[in-house]
């Protein structure tokens, strides 16, 4: 069903001064909501901007609905809506008025009340920017990003710093927005977000894409699963070791406590059940760990901090 | 992929109509203008003051004739430059600063656009100056002469040079630097641009730079028409109509929307 490509960016290469931001990234985002995962300064908000046509490449190609960002923006920029990482609006502008404006700009706007009342903005009053809560400038970014009907919308970091019911509010809009079709391009730090949002995920680091797929695709492929149970102490582990595949490890951690390391499936589950009845064997408190989406990024970009 | 949703926010993209875009960019911004109570003190409570202050008590020896005929072209001058340069800029540095300009860089709304707005909103704002600042001279004695074409040329450029001006410092330094810049500038040519203080009182040799300025030219030019009852002042309008080219050129040139 995914199959029209909202996003097409080929070998895309942005410098700024003689620091390579994006470093030949190629990135196909699909109808639905693809999220950006990537540690600090990986290239993430240079490929969004260029997307959004804020940054012209220094070479590769970008389309976005087909067209060129920047040579075409005048017929992109009604088709998009952008939710920067911070700011865009007056200092002194109210919440509503500033949505209001926004709306005015676009020819079939949303009901500007119920999308104020939807993200709970209507207790901002009175209030000028510059005096909302953290919370009530992001969700206002938000609100400014959907309310002109877009096809396309750009949310980066959207729940950065929210509060938890902020949080929950800002998912159900996306996912009410995919639902009726609006195609939604994030970036993101928190893992959870991409894995309960995303059809699609890549993973930028050093300015390319270092992976990509659905989030089970990447927890599934890739890293290792595991494979735990405990049994009496002393087994003898070469012997478990000989019945599993090539690619797999077993220790025992501590006694009694066992470990199975590998591309874990069903048929590795039953060949490790079948050798402990051979051994008579109770496996208890056998589980199967499977990956989060959390446990493949820092496989895939490291520990170490970043900028 | 099929819409499983309500339906309220199934995509129906468009640009609203250029003209309306560009009204209602132009009203919010005069609405930021007016609401900002720095930008007022330096749009209408400075003017109106030296304009009151200045024709009441002899503070200036302003020459020849009433006071007031010699200060209302000179507070008319400070008025567009108050609006057109120091507010523009401080409020464009601000906005540039905020993501405010790169925020409406992704909207349906040209860049054109919103400098057409902006310039919009500039113009309201000095129409609501002139009104205020004439009905408080004449209330003071003003009794103005003149060709009101010329009046309306010599704003128009002026407004056009001051833009210029202020874009150029608001698209290139930090927003503090703007704001410090812009109102030391405002205070500079208020004092040596002819506008309470007649040129003849500095020495000659600094009268004929000062002269060049486009504050002492909107305000010799308005005083040649207003007070001298002058045809059109070419060459107040010529100084005027180069501020405004380079101006406006090296603004075009270095505006940074970021």
């Amino acid at each position: 069903m995914r199959s029209e490509p909202v996003i097409q960016v080929q070998a895309l290469v942005k410098r700024y001064g003689t620091k390579t931001a994006v470093d030949g990234l190629d990135l196909v985002a699909r109808t639905g909501v693809t999220a950006v995962l990537g540690p600090n300064g990986a290239g993430k908000t240079t490929t969004v901007e260029t997307c959004e046509g804020y940054r012209k490449p220094d070479s590769g190609t970008v389309r976005v609905l087909g067209l060129d960002p920047v040579r075409q923006s005048g017929e992109l920029r009604p088709r998009v809506g952008v939710m920067l990482q911070s700011g865009g609006v007056y200092s002194g502008s109210r919440a509503d008025e500033m949505l209001r404006h926004v709306a005015r700009l676009h020819a079939h706007p949303l009901d500007v009340d119920a999308l104020i009342e939807r993200l709970g903005l209507g207790s901002c009053g009175r209030t000028t920017y510059r005096r909302l809560s953290g919370g009530q400038q992001q969700r206002l970014a938000l609100a400014m990003a959907v309310v002109g009907r877009p096809e396309l919308v750009f949310l980066d970091e959207p729940t950065a710093g929210l509060d938890p019911q902020a949080r929950h509010a800002t998912w159900d809009l996306v996912r009410d927005l995919r639902a009726d079709g609006v195609s939604v391009v994030l970036t993101t730090h928190y893992m959870d977000e991409a894995e309960q949002l995303a059809d699609d995920v890549a993973i930028i680091d050093a300015g390319r894409v270092i992976a990509q797929g659905s989030p089970e695709e990447l927890c599934r492929g890739g890293a290792e699963n595991t494979l735990r149970f405990t049994g009496r102490p002393g087994l003898d582990v070469g012997s478990l070791l000989k019945a599993l595949p090539a690619d797999c490890s077993a220790a025992e951690l501590t006694p009694g406590s066992y470990r199975v390391a590998g591309k874990v499936d069903p048929q590795l589950l039953a060949t490790v059940t079948s050798w402990c009845a051979q051994h008579g064997v109770m496996p208890e408190k056998i589980s199967v760990e499977r990956h989060t989406l959390e446990d493949v990024f820092l496989e895939l970009t490291g520990k170490e901090l970043r900028s | 992929m099929t819409a499983t949703g309500t339906g309220t926010y199934t995509p129906k993209p468009g640009a609203a109509p250029l003209p309306r875009m560009i009204a209602a960019q132009a009203a919010l911004e005069t609405k930021m203008l007016l609401r900002n109570g720095e930008q007022l003190l330096l749009t209408v409570v400075i003017p109106t003051l030296l304009l009151v202050l200045f024709s009441t008590v002899d503070i200036v020896d302003t020459g020849a004739g009433e006071a007031v005929d010699f200060l209302a072209p000179g507070i008319l001058a400070l008025a567009v430059m108050s609006t057109a340069f120091t507010g523009q800029a401080i409020a464009t540095g601000f906005e540039r600063r905020y993501g405010v300009l790169k925020r409406l860089a992704s909207s349906p709304l040209p860049r054109w656009g919103l400098m057409m707005a902006k310039t919009l909103s500039v113009l309201v704002t000095e129409i609501l100056q002139v009104i205020l600042l004439t009905v408080i001279a004449f209330a003071l004695g003003w009794s103005p002469r003149g060709n009101p074409v010329a009046v309306a040329l010599l704003l128009v450029l002026g407004t056009a040079a001051f833009s210029g001006l202020g874009l150029l410092m608001a698209g290139t330094l930090k927003a503090e630097a703007t704001l410090a810049a812009a109102n030391l500038v405002f205070l500079l040519l208020l004092v040596g641009g002819g506008v309470v203080v007649p040129l003849d009182k500095f020495p000659s040799g600094a009268q004929d730079v000062l002269g060049l300025l486009p504050i002492a030219a909107l305000s010799d030019g308005l005083r040649d028409v207003l007070q001298h009852g002058a045809g059109m002042p070419w060459g107040d309008l010529g100084i005027l109509a180069v501020w405004a080219v380079v101006g406006l050129a090296a603004a075009g040139k270095f505006f940074r929307w970021e």
